[in-house]
C-alpha cells in the first residue's frame, strides 16, 4: 500500500499528537517550576536529515527555533558514523540549545530495522545547574553553571556514568537535576513507541515520503501568507532598561514577497551581565511575532520557519558572543517581539497590537531567619507575574496577562506554603493601562512581607520601569512599573536588595500602551472602566473627553 | 432497608428529556423533547408515558433519580443571579487575574472568557488567615455589619463569601455570612468553606461563585418538580446525581447546585461502568458520541475515574484553559468537538479538519434535507455507505445521498479526491482526534490504552467505535442496548454517595496525626449525614484519598489510601502509598525528596445494586442476514461486500463475521472486516478482533 494524500494528512495529524504526548509526559514528571508553570519545555520530531517535522505547542515561543536547530548540532559534532540504536545524546550549550545552562536539550536517534529514520528531542528547564544559580550576577558563562558540550548520555542502551557523576557533583538539587535527564529521555522513548506504533498501521518504514509532504505543505502555506505582506523595508527601534545601561532594539524587516528577513543591526551592544540574549533565542522570539502576525494557523517545523530569515550581528546584545553571560536571557528576549511587530505595523496596518509589558516580572525570594541563632529554616520562593499586553486594533490589550511568555502564575495560597511570607495584595492595578480607542491591559500590584521572625532578599530583574510600552496610532503609553516598600521608599528595579522584618515590598508591574485617539474610545467602554473602578473620573473627563453617559 | 421496587430515572439534555423506568416487569426507557421554558413538564410527560407502558400508576413509583444539564447551561449561557462577591482586601481580582496565562499562543486578538461577578459587585474585608489557618489580620465585627448592610442595599439575589485559606479556618466566612442571614434571612449565601474547602484561591472562588450564580434559579427549579411530582401522585423520595457519579438528596442539590454540573455525562460514565461490573471486565474506556460531541471516561474496576477539579464552560474550541476551573469532585472526562454534525473543511496546508464547529441539529447535516450545505460526519457517513438513507432513526429522518455527495462536493474539489475518497478522509480525521484524544488521557493517567474494553453508546458511537478500537488497538468492544437513553439507566445503577473535600497541608515530616484524624472525623460526619438522607441504615464503604506530591512539586496526585484514621509512626505508610501511585503514574519515585500532603478527600458511599453477572458468549451460530450492503472500510481502503442484520436477529450466540452493519432504529453498529460480532444474554454486542479471538 502506497501512502496517498488522505494517508499523509492523518499521518501528519498523528505526529503532532505524538509530540504532544512526548511533551505531556515531560511535564508530568520534571521538576523545575518553570516546566510545569511556564511551559518552559519543548518536544519534536526530525527527520534523517534532522529537518524538524512537528513541535509540541507549549507555553513557551523561546524554543521555537532553538529546538529546530539544535539537531543538527548534534548530527555534525556526533558524527553520522557514530549513531547507534539505543544511543541517548545531550547538551546544555547556550549557543547550541536554547540560549542559557539550565535548558537541557536531550536526542534519541530513531531506528526502524536497524536503519535510522530520524530523531526525538526534547528540551527542559532544569532546577539547578550549579554556578551562582539563576540571575544576572555571573560575569562570564562559566560562572552560571556546568556546560555540557554535546555528549552521549546513553550509548547502546548503557548508561554514562561518569556523565551523571559529573551533573552530579555540580548541582544543588542532584536528584532532581538527573532526575529531569531520565524524564527527557524517557518522553522521546514514549514518543519512539508512538512512532513505531504508526509507522506498523500505515506499512512504511521510513519518515522521508511523509516529511517531504509536510515541509512542501507548511512552505507554500507560509509563502502564501507572507505574500500578502507588502514588500518592502520597515525599521523600527525601541529602548528598554536593560540593566547597567539602557538597551536600543533596532530592527529591519525587508518583506520579499516569499520570505522575510529580520535584522537587529544598530542594537545595542552586551552587557557585563547575564542578560544577553544568544542569537538563537533572539531569532525564536523574532520569528515567533512574525508567525502569529503574518501565519498564526501554520504549525512549527522546517518548511514553516524556513521563509523566516533573522538574523543579528554578533557581539550586540541580542547575538551574545561566548563566553558572555546569558543565565536570563528571557528578559530582552521577551522585548523582542515588541520592536519585531512595531516595524511590522508599518506593512500591515491595523493588525499587530500595541507595546506591553512584555517581560515576566518574576520574583525569586529567600527568606532567612532575621536572628540566625533562632534555628527557623531558609526558604527559596519563585512566583511569575504579567503586567498588561498592549492594546489590540480592535479590543483591548489583556490585563495581568503574559505576552509573549506563556507563564501562568502560581496560586497566592500555595505559595505561602512554600516559605514563610505573605502575599498581602495581588491585585489589577487601575489606571495602568494606556488609554486609546482600545486600552492597554493593566498591569498589577502585588504586596509582599515576611512572616514573623525573617528578612528577605529579593533579586531584581524588572524592565519597563524607566521606559513604559508605548502607545500605537495616537494611543497612550501603559503606566511604567514601580517597584518600592510599601511606604513608598524607592527600591532599585536590578539587582539583589533586602526586605527587612516588618516592611513590605511593592511591585507595581506596567500596564500595556493604548491602541488610537483615546477620544475615539466607545463611550460605553469607558463607562465600564469607570464603574469598575479601574480608571477614575479625572482620567475618563481629561484623557477620554468623557462627558457622562449617553443615550 | 433495601431499594424500592419500582424506581426511575430521567435526564434532562440539551436536545431530549430520556428516561429509564425499572420495575419488577424490567426495563422501561423513552424520550420526549426537552422543554425549555419549563423542564419539569417534560420530565412528568416523560415518566407518565414510560409508567403507563410498564403498566404502573405513577403512585407505585418509589424512587425519583434525576440528572439535568440545566446547572451547566445558566454557566454557558450567563443566565444566572446578580450577584455580589465578598473576598479579602488585596484578592478583589483574582476570578479576573486568572491564571495570568493565554490558552492560545498564536492568537493575538485572543479573548479572555469574562468573569462571572463584575468588578464594581466584588467587595473586600480587611482580614487575612494565614495558610494554618492562624488569624493574620482579624475581621472586625462593624466592618462586616457595614458590608452585610451594603450588599443588602445593593438588591443583590445571591451572595458568594469567599476569603484567602478559609479553607484551614472559615471563622471569618461564618461571620460575613451569620450577619448576611440575620439581616435579610431569605438571601442566598454561599461560603467557600462549606462548598469547596480546598487549597488555591482561584479555583475555590470560581467554585463558590458558580454555585452562587445558579443556586436561587436550581433551587426554585428543583422546589417546582417536587410539587408537581406531588401533585401527579408520585410521593416518592426524589435524588439527584451528582458529577462524582452518586446520589444526593434534592435538599443538598439545592444548596450546592455546583455538584450537579456534569451529572448527565457521569451517568452515562455509570451505565458503562454497569456493564463493566456485569461483565467482569476491569478496565473499560466509556465512549459516548453525539451530534455535537463526544466524551471519553476511563472506568477501572467498574468504577469511573473522578477528579477533585474541573474546567467548564471552554469559549475557544473546547480548548484547555478557555473556561473556568471548579474544584468540585467530579467524574473526569475529556470532551472533543467531534459528532455526527461536525463540520468537515480544508485548511491552508490544504489538510481536511473536521470540527469542533457543528451543525447541530439546526439545520443539521447536509443530508438531513433542512437547508444545511457544508459537510459533515454524518454526510461522509452516508457517502461511505455506513449509513442506510431510508433507515435513518428507524425512517423518521429520510437521508439525501446526493445532498451528502454535494456537500462533499466543495472539500473534494480542493482535495482533488473523489466524493467516497474525501468522506474517508473526514471520518479518518474524526476517528483520529477521538484516538489521539483517548490515548493523551490513558497516557495522563499511566494507563495503557491497549488493555481497555471499549463500552460504546450515544447515537454516533456504534459507527466509529469499531474503527477507533483499530486505532488504539483495543480487542474488545461492547455495544450495550438502551444505548440512546445510556445517562437515564445510568442513574439507577448509581450508588448514594457525598464525598467531603478538605485543605490540610501535612509534610511527613511533621504530620499532625491527632489533627488529621480530628478533620477527618469531621469530614465523615458531613458526608455520612449527607449519605444518610437517601440510604439511611445501609451497608456503606469508606474511601479516603490523599493529595500528595514531592515538596518543592506544584501539582498533586491522588493517593488512595487503605486506613482512614491515624497514628505516629503512620509516615511510612503514607509514604509507601504516594511512592505507589507515583510509579504507577510516572514509572518511577524520586529518591530522597519528602512527600507532603495538600489536599484530602473522603467519600461516604452506599454499595450500589449489584448487576446479574453476564456469561460472556464468544461462539455460536451464524446471524440471519436482513440483504447485502456495501461500505467503506477504513482500515482496508476499499468498499466491502458486507451483510446488514437486524438487532433484533442478534440474540444470545449469535455470530456476525465482518464486515456486517447492524441495524436498530437508534442507530447503526459497523462490524469492519477485522472484526467479528457476538450476541451476548444481557441483550449487548460484543465485537471481538479475529485474530484476537482465534
Amino acid at each position: 500500500m502506497t501512502p496517498d494524500t488522505i494517508d499523509f494528512q492523518i499521518m501528519w495529524n498523528r505526529l503532532i499528537a505524538v509530540v504532544e504526548e512526548q511533551a505531556t509526559t515531560l511535564i508530568r514528571t520534571a521538576f523545575s517550576t518553570s516546566v510545569r508553570e511556564a511551559g518552559d519545555l519543548s518536544a519534536g520530531l526530525f527527520d534523517r536529515q534532522g529537518r524538524m517535522m512537528a513541535q509540541a505547542v507549549t507555553g513557551t515561543p523561546g524554543h521555537v527555533n532553538a529546538m529546530a536547530e539544535s539537531v543538527g548540532h548534534f548530527v555534525r559534532e556526533i558524527g553520522p558514523q557514530s549513531i547507534f540504536e539505543g544511543d541517548v545524546y545531550l547538551t546544555n550549550d547556550p549557543w547550541m540549545g536554547t540560549g542559557h545552562l539550565h535548558d537541557i536539550t536531550v536526542v534519541t536517534p530513531v531506528f526502524r530495522k536497524g536503519v535510522q529514520v530520524g530523531f526525538f528531542a526534547s528540551t527542559a528547564h532544569v532546577v539547578d545547574i550549579g554556578g551562582r544559580g539563576f540571575g544576572p550576577d555571573g560575569r562570564e558563562v562559566y560562572e552560571e553553571g556546568l556546560l555540557i558540550p554535546i555528549s552521549k548520555f546513553v550509548e547502546r542502551g548503557t548508561v554514562n556514568d561518569m556523565l551523571i557523576r559529573i551533573v552530579r557533583a555540580n548541582v544543588r538539587t542532584p536528584d532532581q537535576t538527573v532526575g529531569d535527564l531520565y524524564s527527557l529521555a524517557a518522553c522521546n522513548a514514549a514518543g519512539d513507541r508512538r512512532l513505531h506504533a504508526m509507522l506498523d498501521e500505515f506499512g512504511i518504514d521510513d519518515l522521508d515520503g511523509l516529511s517531504d509532504f509536510i515541509m512542501t505543505a507548511s512552505r507554500a502555506a507560509t509563502e502564501a501568507a507572507i505574500a500578502a505582506v507588502p514588500r518592502g523595508t520597515y525599521r523600527n527601534t525601541m529602548t528598554v532598561d536593560g540593566f547597567e545601561v539602557p538597551v536600543e532594539m533596532v530592527v529591519t524587516l525587508e518583506a520579499l514577497g516569499d520570505r522575510i528577513r529580520a535584522d537587529f543591526t544598530g542594537t545595542s551592544g552586551m552587557s557585563t551581565y547575564g542578560v544577553n540574549v544568544p542569537e538563537v533565542y533572539t531569532r525564536a522570539y523574532a520569528c515567533y511575532a512574525l508567525k502569529c502576525a503574518i501565519a498564526p494557523e501554520v504549525p512549527n517545523n522546517a518548511g514553516s520557519l524556513a521563509p523566516f530569515e533573522i538574523t543579528a550581528p554578533e557581539g550586540s546584545i541580542l547575538a551574545a558572543r561566548r563566553p558572555a553571560p546569558v543565565s536570563v536571557r528571557h528578559v530582552l528576549g521577551h522585548l523582542v517581539p515588541d520592536v519585531v511587530l512595531g516595524a511590522l505595523h508599518a506593512a500591515l496596518p491595523g493588525t499587530v497590537p500595541a507595546e506591553g509589558a512584555s517581560a515576566l516580572w518574576n520574583i525569586q525570594i529567600s527568606a532567612r531567619a532575621s536572628d540566625p541563632d533562632s534555628g527557623l529554616p531558609g526558604a527559596e520562593i519563585l512566583m511569575f507575574n504579567s503586567g498588561g499586553t498592549g492594546a489590540r486594533p480592535a479590543l483591548d490589550g489583556l490585563s495581568a496577562t503574559a505576552f509573549p511568555s506563556g507563564v501562568s502564575t502560581m496560586s497566592v495560597e500555595a505559595t505561602e506554603h512554600v516559605g514563610p511570607i505573605i502575599v498581602w495584595r495581588k491585585d489589577l492595578r487601575p489606571g495602568s493601562g494606556g488609554a486609546g480607542a482600545t486600552r492597554g491591559g493593566f498591569g498589577q500590584v502585588i504586596e509582599i512581607g515576611a512572616r514573623d521572625g525573617y528578612d528577605l532578599w529579593f533579586n531584581a530583574m524588572f524592565d519597563r520601569v524607566d521606559h513604559p510600552a508605548r502607545g500605537r496610532d495616537g494611543g497612550k503609553p501603559g503606566a511604567s512599573g514601580r517597584v518600592e516598600l510599601s511606604d513608598g521608599t524607592k527600591l532599585r528595579s536590578k539587582g539583589r536588595q533586602q526586605i527587612a522584618g516588618g516592611h513590605r515590598l511593592r511591585l507595581s508591574l506596567p500596564g500595556g500602551g493604548g491602541y488610537g485617539d483615546p477620544l475615539a474610545r466607545d463611550s460605553r467602554a469607558i463607562a465600564a472602566d469607570l464603574e469598575a473602578g479601574l480608571i477614575d473620573a479625572e482620567t475618563a473627563a481629561k484623557v477620554y473627553g468623557w462627558q457622562g453617559p449617553r443615550d | 432497608m433495601g431499594l424500592p421496587t419500582i424506581r426511575v430515572g430521567v435526564d434532562i439534555g440539551g436536545t431530549f428529556t430520556d428516561v429509564a423506568l425499572e420495575g419488577p416487569g424490567g426495563l422501561v426507557t423513552g424520550k420526549v423533547l426537552t422543554d425549555y421554558a419549563e423542564p419539569e413538564r417534560a420530565i412528568l410527560t416523560a415518566i407518565e408515558t414510560a409508567a403507563r407502558e410498564a403498566g404502573i400508576a405513577p403512585g407505585d413509583i418509589g424512587q425519583v433519580i434525576h440528572g439535568t444539564t440545566l446547572v451547566t447551561n445558566a454557566l454557558i449561557e450567563r443566565r444566572g443571579a446578580r450577584m455580589a462577591f465578598i473576598t479579602t482586601e488585596g484578592f478583589r481580582d483574582v476570578i479576573e487575574m486568572r491564571s495570568e496565562n493565554r490558552f492560545e499562543q498564536y492568537d493575538l486578538n485572543l479573548q479572555l472568557p469574562v468573569p462571572l461577578v463584575p468588578r464594581k459587585d466584588r467587595f473586600t474585608l480587611n482580614e487575612r488567615m494565614g495558610p494554618k489557618g492562624e488569624v493574620l489580620l482579624p475581621l472586625d465585627p462593624s466592618e462586616v455589619r457595614a458590608m452585610a448592610e451594603r450588599v443588602v442595599a445593593g438588591g443583590y439575589e445571591a451572595v458568594a463569601v469567599g476569603l484567602m485559606h478559609a479553607y484551614a479556618n472559615d471563622a471569618h466566612e461564618r461571620m460575613m455570612a451569620d450577619a448576611l442571614a440575620e439581616l435579610a434571612p431569605g438571601l442566598s449565601v454561599s461560603i467557600s468553606s462549606v462548598i469547596s474547602p480546598q487549597l488555591r484561591e482561584l479555583p475555590r472562588f470560581n467554585t463558590v461563585i458558580a454555585n452562587a450564580y445558579v443556586q436561587p434559579q436550581v433551587s426554585a427549579y428543583l422546589g417546582r418538580l417536587v410539587t408537581r411530582l406531588r401533585a401527579a401522585g408520585i410521593d416518592a423520595p426524589v435524588f439527584l446525581l451528582h458529577s462524582g457519579g452518586g446520589l444526593i438528596s434534592v435538599d443538598t442539590a439545592a444548596e450546592q447546585p455546583v455538584r450537579l454540573l456534569e451529572s448527565g455525562p457521569a451517568g452515562g460514565a455509570i451505565f458503562a461502568a454497569g456493564y463493566a461490573r456485569a461483565h467482569g471486565i476491569d478496565r473499560v474506556l466509556s465512549f459516548d458520541m453525539g451530534g455535537t460531541t463526544a466524551k471519553i471516561c476511563l472506568v477501572e474496576h467498574a468504577t469511573p475515574k473522578t477528579a477533585n477539579s474541573f474546567e467548564i464552560a471552554r469559549t475557544y474550541r473546547f480548548k484547555k484553559g478557555s473556561g473556568m476551573t471548579v474544584s468540585t469532585p467530579v467524574v473526569e472526562m475529556v470532551e472533543i468537538g467531534a459528532g455526527g454534525g461536525s463540520i468537515a473543511s480544508v485548511d491552508m496546508m490544504g489538510r481536511i479538519q473536521v470540527g469542533p464547529r457543528s451543525a447541530g441539529s439546526e439545520p443539521g447535516p447536509a443530508c438531513y434535507q433542512r437547508g444545511g450545505t457544508e459537510p459533515t460526519v454524518t454526510d461522509a457517513n452516508l457517502v461511505l455507505g455506513r449509513l442506510d438513507p431510508d433507515g435513518f432513526a428507524g425512517g423518521a429522518i429520510p437521508l439525501s445521498a446526493k445532498l451528502a455527495e454535494t456537500a462533499m462536493g466543495a472539500v473534494a474539489a480542493q482535495q482533488g479526491l473523489s466524493e467516497q475518497d474525501t468522506g474517508f478522509g473526514v471520518t479518518e480525521m474524526v476517528d483520529e482526534n477521538m484516538a489521539n484524544a483517548a490515548r493523551v488521557h490513558a497516557v495522563e493517567n499511566g494507563r495503557d490504552i491497549e488493555a481497555f474494553t471499549m463500552v460504546a453508546f450515544g447515537g454516533g458511537a456504534p459507527l466509529h467505535a469499531c474503527r477507533l478500537c483499530e486505532k488504539l488497538a483495543i480487542d474488545a468492544l461492547l455495544i450495550p442496548p438502551g444505548a440512546g437513553v445510556g445517562s437515564a439507566i445510568g442513574f439507577l445503577r448509581a450508588p448514594f454517595s457525598y464525598e467531603a473535600t478538605r485543605g490540610l497541608f501535612q509534610p511527613l515530616d511533621g504530620f499532625d496525626a491527632d489533627l488529621v484524624n480530628t478533620t477527618l472525623a469531621a469530614m465523615e460526619a458531613e458526608a455520612r449525614a449527607f449519605v444518610d438522607t437517601g440510604a439511611a441504615g445501609e451497608e456503606t464503604v469508606t474511601k479516603l484519598t490523599a493529595f500528595m506530591r514531592y515538596r518543592g512539586q506544584g501539582w498533586e496526585i491522588p493517593v488512595p489510601l487503605t486506613q482512614d484514621r491515624f497514628a505516629p509512626g503512620d509516615e511510612p505508610a503514607l509514604i509507601a502509598a504516594f511512592e505507589e501511585a507515583y510509579r504507577a503514574l510516572f514509572g518511577r519515585i524520586i529518591e530522597g525528596l519528602m512527600p507532603e500532603i495538600t489536599n484530602w478527600s473522603l467519600i461516604v458511599a452506599s454499595r450500589p445494586p449489584e448487576p446479574a453477572p453476564v456469561k460472556r458468549v464468544t461462539d455460536g451460530t451464524p446471524a440471519r442476514a436482513t440483504r447485502p450492503r456495501r461500505f467503506f472500510d477504513a482500515a482496508l481502503r476499499r468498499d466491502v461486500e458486507a451483510q446488514e442484520i437486524a438487532r433484533a436477529e442478534m440474540t444470545p450466540g449469535s455470530v456476525v463475521e465482518g464486515p456486517a452493519i447492524i441495524t436498530e432504529d437508534e442507530t447503526s453498529t459497523i462490524v469492519t472486516s477485522r472484526f467479528r460480532a457476538i450476541g451476548q444474554p444481557d441483550g449487548c454486542l460484543l465485537l471481538i478482533r479475529k485474530e484476537a479471538s482465534a
